[in-house]
């Protein structure tokens, strides 16, 4: 029996929780940063020692957390190629760009509960010798914006953070910084320059690593709000303890994001791995099914820049069979435990832990033509293939839910968004492509025909002669 | 409009300043919110006054006006209204409420980018993924956030406006 595990929604979602710092204390506030300043150093075997700093390193490493808010990279080791011998200041960012289309997770917490954020954020700080951290929140959380400052001023009052953290002489301060409308933001690198006060430009890697020359060409540790929440549960049950939750590999709780066609859309903590997409849609606790008389057709599993899955799919995971042996069994997609690793198998990706659900009603080339117009319409410009790319993706898909279709514009546009993925600086290019890769190839039958019918309809390929749409789409 | 600052902005100015103690210039977007929020939007006098706060030229300052979605060079109505364009509030109805609020305010629903209204009253703008897509479809009015907005309840929330 599948079932919800809230720990990071624990209190958030309790009735009469507020987001002021008292109601945070009298919920057991900001415990696991006294016990974390309380560290000793450890005698390890050989004479060696271990300092407080490394042993939270070192829990956050063990405890298996990958970071929530795409890539699915293990927190801990990000944490460990932060360059610590250069001798420059080492910064924390903590990603509250919460952009990615069918995500809403980072937002409950922000609103609800900031107070976790910032006692996340200051263990993760004093790990990582950091004495300054930004929060970067998109700019259209303006409440949220507030609520964080409203928190950071009650923490600094009650010690938390300034240049004497509770007198153990330990300096950290949070600031928060907000963007302005540009999903770009989201790319970690992007940010770094928007915190710098340039245009959101992602940065080529290498050597521009921001665990190397990330902020003002400083080390830099950028972790998304979730991720750095996990940090606080972490210090507070043991790394063995919390990588019992979840499955192996894919450690720890879930915010699932769930959108779309499903009766009862929502946000819904789960443990990795332990519940599958089928029961993500269709158990009265998430989902609750589809509308009366619908039948599914696709879902994009993990935002929308993850490749689509088709109703009906099957694919083959890799599993351990009661041998020890590894077996590869055929899934089905509504079988898809909801994890990092099941989800790469299935050839796409959790993502944002994000879910969207589209039925039969749904006209997958609108679908995509929607997605389209908003990668052309936030592609940032820097490297053509994209800023080209995005847009005649978005332009070819525009005339063809606007009855201007031709047969052969599944081939274009699988051909221009071959021609982007790969060839960009950041994964911007691919976000944008894989959207169109997976829905013009898994449902080729759909655009072929609509081209077919318009062409039909019209009088042969081409535009017609009375086509009156505008060039442009959204820019 | 003549570009005037008070003491209470500039001090407000300062204080963002001071959070970002190693370079200033970090500072440009917060002080492009302030300024916005003040005046309503991006004056060319404003762009000049930042960039001399922050020791930097007129066109690092401009070019994030340009770049940024959120600014805009021209005056706003009193309301600005954003509806969530993007794929799941799409499938939540926000192209009926869109619709339903330019054609309630005299405006073209295929015409893109922001749109005042003749009174100058209210501004309508379809903007990209609001985060919040579990309750479709969402909109903003300024900073006032709405969830599972149907024309009834857009209904309920421009009467609010006054």
């Amino acid at each position: 029996m599948p079932q919800e595990f809230k720990l990071i929604l624990k209190n958030a979602d309790s009735p009469g929780y507020t987001p002021d710092i008292e109601c945070y204390l009298r919920h057991g506030g900001y415990e696991e940063l006294k016990k974390a300043l309380a560290l000793q150093v450890k005698e390890l075997a050989e004479g060696k020692k271990q300092t407080p700093q490394e042993q939270i390193r070192d829990e956050v490493l063990k405890s298996g957390l990958r970071g929530r808010g795409g890539a699915g990279f293990s927190a801990g080791l990000k944490w460990s190629f932060v360059d610590r011998r250069s001798g420059k200041p080492i910064y924390l960012i903590c990603n509250a760009d919460e952009s990615e289309p069918g995500t809403f997770k980072d937002r409950q917490i922000l609103h609800k509960d900031p107070h976790q954020l910032i006692e996340g954020m200051v263990i993760s700080c004093f790990a990582n010798d950091v004495k300054l951290a930004y929060i970067y929140i998109r700019g259209e959380f303006p409440q949220g914006a507030r609520i964080l400052n409203q928190a950071l001023k009650e923490a600094r009052e009650k010690g938390f953070l300034g240049k004497n953290i509770l007198g153990t002489g330990v300096e950290c301060e949070i600031y928060v910084h907000r963007g302005a409308g540009a999903y770009i933001c989201g790319e970690e690198t992007g940010l770094i320059e928007s915190l710098e006060g340039k245009r959101a430009y992602p940065r080529i890697k290498p050597p521009y690593f921001p665990a190397v020359l990330g902020l003002y060409m400083c080390p830099t540790i950028v972790n998304n709000v979730e991720t750095l929440c996990n940090v606080k549960h972490i210090m507070n049950m043991g790394a063995v303890e919390y990588s019992k939750l979840g499955t192996p590999n894919n450690t720890g709780t879930r915010i699932v994001s769930l959108s779309g066609l499903v009766k009862k859309p929502g946000y819904y903590e789960v443990e990795v791995g332990k519940v599958t997409i089928g029961e993500l849609i269709f158990d009265p606790q998430f989902g609750n099914g589809l509308r009366d008389g619908r039948k599914l057709k696709a879902i994009i599993p993990g935002g929308s820049s993850s490749k689509i899955l088709k109703a009906g799919e099957k694919y083959k995971l890799k599993k351990k069979g009661a041998d020890g042996q590894m077996v590869t069994v055929d899934t089905d997609l509504l079988d898809l435990p909801y994890d990092f690793d099941s989800l790469m198998q299935a050839g796409t990706m959790s993502g944002s832990g994000a879910i969207i659900v589209m039925d039969d009603s749904v006209d997958i080339v609108e679908a995509l033509a929607n997605l389209s117009e908003f990668y052309a319409h936030e592609s940032c410009g820097q490297c053509t293939p994209c800023r080209e790319g995005s847009l005649w993706m978005s332009k070819a898909l525009h005339r063809m839910t606007h009855g201007h279709g031709r047969k052969q514009d599944a081939d274009y546009l699988l051909n221009i968004a071959q021609n982007i993925q790969g060839r960009t600086i950041c994964a911007f290019g691919e976000a944008c492509a894989w959207p169109v890769l997976s829905f013009v190839k898994k449902f080729k039958e759909d655009f072929e025909a609509k081209g077919a019918a318009d062409e039909a309809k019209n009088g042969g390929a081409g535009p017609s002669k009375d086509m009156k749409i505008a060039a442009s789409p959204n820019h | 409009m003549s570009f005037t600052v008070t003491a209470s902005f500039e001090a407000e100015i300062d204080e963002l300043i001071s959070h970002y103690p190693v370079n200033k210039r970090s500072a440009s977007l917060m002080l492009l919110h302030a300024t916005q929020e003040e005046f309503g939007y991006i004056s060319k006098e404003a762009i000049e006054w930042i960039a001399k706060k922050l020791e930097l030229q007129p066109i690092n300052v401009y070019e994030l006006v340009t770049f940024y979605p959120m600014f805009r060079q021209e005056p706003a109505g009193k309301y600005v209204l954003k509806v969530c364009r993007t794929l799941s509030c799409a499938l939540g109805g926000s192209h009926k409420l869109h619709d339903h609020l330019c054609t309630k305010f005299g405006m073209d629903p295929h015409k893109h980018g922001l749109q005042t209204s003749k009174d100058g009253k209210f501004s309508v703008e379809f903007v990209e993924c609001l985060a919040s897509c579990g309750t479709a479809p969402v909109m903003m009015c300024n900073d006032d956030f709405y969830e599972g907005v149907s024309n009834d309840k857009a209904e309920e929330i421009l009467k609010k406006c006054s």
